[in-house]
């Protein structure tokens, strides 16, 4: 579904297109942003990101391991992750996994705690402990939308977890196809491991997933935390890619929330006030 | 042609595509299904998607009872495909209207039947004898079904009595615009096979095709083989055909929205003491010493989905009312089976039930209501059963033994004749622990032991007549099970009700202020405003008329609140509770 996007939320805005390391010297990277095929190039460790149908070089950067690019006039920077600058964590990406769904679908899977022990089965849940008590859910100052107070039980929770405690979450939708996850360290107590989900809406039905990860070095290798995040994405993966229809829908009366999707009934609303159409299927008026 | 055809039957499986607890994936006229079959025989043919957030149902599990979705383990009822449990809720039952759209399921000549919106019936094959037919594997093709019906008038294949043979005469009896009739003659040998055009979507159909002959063993296999290669070479001619021309555009299927209601998620539902279904008695018979087994078939149409705990009120044909627990286990929903003891001061009830009534009446009953539900996520469940308060827990023990939860079922009764529904219980296993015949203080010794061990994360139920159901609550509280930990069902309110009080009571959300003079209940003066209340028992046992208190000091008089939530002075049953304050505002 290779349709033309005419939300300026995104046509504005910074997506990835591309993870730094997937790419080599002089060989052409193919992708799609927002319906647009796009080639990422690298020569003499410059990158360029080119349009194919108009081969206008577009406006690119480099920031957090990723190529980043904006099809129109950026109207904001790219998303400021203060933990990317403590020397204690490690940065690294969770691969940059394709799923057959629109990107606004994943985000709204990656905010949910009820299916955590029927996806995520003996790690990030495990039934019968399958209750999700009360949160709360706010919009931000900063026009985000942040859930608060999420607890859910969880065998094991983190790489290095060796046994199973109730985990306590922070979600925050930064941009329509951006969420982070702040789940506190099984050892800095007081500290917070960080997980920001960048969705590259490729179209309306397709995205690529890149998760990256700013976890607390102490007793955790790099490797570790990328391998558990590819572990947890692959259950997610096949779930996704059954959802019917493809994009998210808007209108309330669609599918059937419950309690426990507050956040994503605020996110949902959230999307219809901000006029995002992209990836989504507006509310019948 | 397809518009049309949204009003035809049509095959989307063959009868083996649904072997044991397969959930199957169809598809007519672009429209998924999941296609499952439940242990008691019944096919099931349902939109193939979760209402809660679109995941294909045909990834779900078939336990034989209900269909499990994937991704929140919402469990759907076999016949009705009503909601019965969400997990991220394990204290609430689900809205009842939860209920996915199904569509008709018709088994006939090995193939199994539906349509989107059927006018008449399956379409009836002159020569085609039920059972004695051999259905061939379906063969996918890429093409519109019109164009595989003109290609299969000229399909041609060997009687099964000379399938080795070459160049038999082929009769076409009949085409249609989704089947085609041929007779294959060779010699003494005939045979007539049908194939059915399903049309998957705008440009893919299958063939599917029925012989009027079955076979056996190698016969069988080389009749199978040799319909196989034949139709795929035919599949591979219409595909040639059409690759030239543009593929039609595919159909899009259109999803109903759920009610405005359940998009919103409502708390509580909310309506009156009716009787809207009608059944019949299909089964009486004696459960148990002293008890009538009771199963209430509907006269028309399906039961409504029930959960586990659930009761219906029975209108007796001499005008009373009794709540009886539904006992089925999950999936069982041709028929609700309740159980009935003859209450030796009897009003007329349980008299009416044993004397009067008999198989093949007609009763009115009210839609099942569940003030008592079940929770699934315990590490542990305990039931606690006193006689005939065996019937709720029963169906709750069912329900988590077909789930494997760790659970055991602990059954007081006079002896062993006194144990209902034997056959039932049976199927629990080791779970049943009967103590029979025990005195009320041996009684306390023995639930003193087994509810020792309190572990967070257990939960009790428990049901029988109000002493022990007292003593049960008291050991459970003195053995340090917290109130929300402990659940239970009294039979009745025994207590006597003091309607002395008068004071005032305002419903916020209507904006009403009502007097209830002494000698009227809360409930009754709404009902005489207008107000609809739910109601089922009116003897403050059941919870269904409960509202919600928003101010005011409450003067509880029912047994369907524990302590906890008496303390927390934020619910109300309207039925027998009244004010110690002057006035109270509920939320109504």
């Amino acid at each position: 579904m290779a349709t033309h996007c005419v939300d300026r939320e995104l046509l504005n805005d910074w997506h990835i297109v591309a993870d730094q390391e997937s790419l080599s010297q002089d060989v052409p990277f193919s992708t799609r942003l927002l319906g647009v095929d796009l080639v990422v190039r690298k020569h003499s460790n410059k990158i360029e990101v080119v349009r194919n149908d108009t081969g206008d070089v577009l406006k690119s950067a480099e920031r957090y391991g990723f190529v980043w690019t904006c099809l129109d006039k950026p109207w904001r920077d790219i998303i400021y992750i203060p933990e990317a600058n403590e020397a204690d964590r490690h940065l690294v990406s969770g691969g940059s996994i394709a799923v057959k769904v629109s990107g606004l679908r994943a985000v709204e899977n990656f905010l949910d705690m009820g299916h955590f022990p029927f996806i995520h089965t003996g790690w990030l849940g495990e039934e019968p402990h399958t209750e999700v008590v009360p949160y709360k859910v706010e919009i931000t100052p900063q026009d985000e939308v942040l859930a608060t107070e999420c607890k859910f039980y969880q065998p094991i929770a983190s790489p290095t977890a060796k046994e199973g405690f109730v985990v306590e979450y922070i979600y925050k939708v930064i941009r329509p196809y951006t969420v982070a996850l702040y789940k506190s360290n099984p050892i800095q107590k007081g500290r917070l491991d960080v997980i920001t989900l960048f969705v590259q809406p490729v179209d309306e039905e397709n995205c690529v997933a890149h998760p990256y990860l700013c976890y607390l070095k102490e007793g955790m290798d790099a490797a570790t935390v990328r391998s558990f995040m590819q572990l947890i994405f692959a259950q997610d993966k096949p779930i996704l890619e059954n959802q019917v229809p493809k994009r998210l829908p808007l209108d309330p009366r669609a599918e059937t929330p419950i309690r426990a999707d507050a956040v994503s009934v605020s996110y949902r609303r959230w999307l219809r006030d901000r006029a995002v159409t992209y990836g989504a299927i507006p509310a019948q008026i | 042609m397809l518009e049309e055809a949204r009003s035809r039957w049509h095959p989307i499986a063959a009868a083996h595509d649904l072997p044991f607890r397969h959930v199957f994936h169809g598809q007519l006229l672009g429209r998924e299904f999941a296609v499952w079959r439940a242990d008691d025989g019944y096919v099931n043919i349902w939109e193939n998607r979760c209402l809660h957030r679109g995941v294909r149902l045909s990834i779900g599990i078939n336990d034989g009872r209900e269909l499990k979705c994937q991704y929140h383990g919402w469990r759907y009822s076999n016949r009705t495909a009503g909601c019965t449990y969400i997990p991220a809720h394990p204290a609430d039952a689900p809205a009842r209207t939860i209920t996915n759209r199904t569509f008709p399921a018709v088994e006939r000549y090995g193939l199994v039947w539906s349509s989107e919106e059927p006018r008449g019936e399956v379409p009836e094959i002159a020569g085609l004898a039920e059972g004695k037919l051999l259905a061939l594997r379906g063969i996918a093709v890429n093409a519109p079904a019109d164009k595989v019906v003109e290609r299969l008038r000229a399909y041609r294949f060997q009687p099964n009595g000379a399938i080795d043979g070459e160049g038999a005469d082929i009769l076409v009896e009949a085409a249609q615009d989704f089947a085609v009739a041929l007779r294959s003659r060779a010699s003494s040998a005939e045979t007539q096979g049908v194939f059915f055009v399903q049309p998957v979507d705008s440009n893919r159909s299958v063939i599917r095709g029925v012989l009027d002959q079955e076979a056996e063993g190698a016969a069988r296999i080389a009749i199978l083989r040799h319909h196989n290669e034949r139709l795929s070479k035919l599949r591979d001619e219409v595909e040639r055909d059409v690759a030239n021309a543009p593929a039609p555009a595919p159909l899009e299927p259109v999803y109903e929205r759920v009610s405005a209601e359940l998009a919103e998620m409502p708390e509580v539902t909310t309506h009156g003491r009716k009787a809207a279904l009608r059944v019949s008695v299909a089964r009486k018979w004696q459960a148990a010493d002293g008890i009538a087994g009771f199963e209430l078939r509907p006269i028309k149409g399906i039961l409504p989905t029930f959960q586990p705990g659930a009761h219906i009120d029975v209108h007796m044909p001499n005008g009373e009312i009794r709540q009886y627990s539904i006992t089925n286990g999950p999936g069982e929903t041709d028929s609700f089976t309740i159980g009935v003891k003859l209450e030796r001061d009897s009003k007329g009830g349980s008299k009416c039930m044993h004397e009067t009534v008999r198989e093949g009446d007609v009763l009115a009953i009210s839609e099942p209501r569940n003030n008592f539900p079940l929770r699934r996520d315990a590490i542990k469940t305990l039931f606690v059963a006193g006689g005939i308060g065996i019937t709720p827990l029963l169906a709750m023990a069912q329900a988590l033994k077909n789930q494997e939860l760790a659970h055991e079922l602990h059954y007081f009764a006079q002896g062993e004749e006194h144990l209902a529904f034997a056959d039932r219980l049976k199927h629990l296993g080791d779970a049943l622990k009967p103590h029979l015949g025990l005195s009320p203080d041996a009684t306390g010794a023995e639930l003193r032991q087994l509810l020792a061990g309190y572990r967070n994360g257990m939960h009790l139920y428990i049901c029988g007549p109000g002493p022990m159901l007292e003593a049960a609550r008291k050991i459970a509280a003195e053995q340090g099970w917290p109130d929300s930990a402990v659940h239970f069902e009294y039979f009745k309110n025994t207590n006597k009700i003091d309607d002395s009080s008068s004071f005032e009571v305002a419903l916020a959300r209507s904006c009403v202020t009502l007097q209830v003079p002494a000698g009227k209940t809360i409930m009754q003066v709404m009902r005489e405003s207008g107000i609809d209340v739910p109601s089922s028992c009116e003897q403050g046992a059941c919870g269904t008329c409960v509202a919600t208190l928003i101010e005011g000091e409450p003067d509880h008089q029912d047994v369907y609140l524990n302590d906890a939530e008496r303390k927390a002075g934020t619910k109300i049953m309207t039925c027998v509770s009244r004010a110690k304050s002057a006035r109270l505002v509920l939320d109504i």
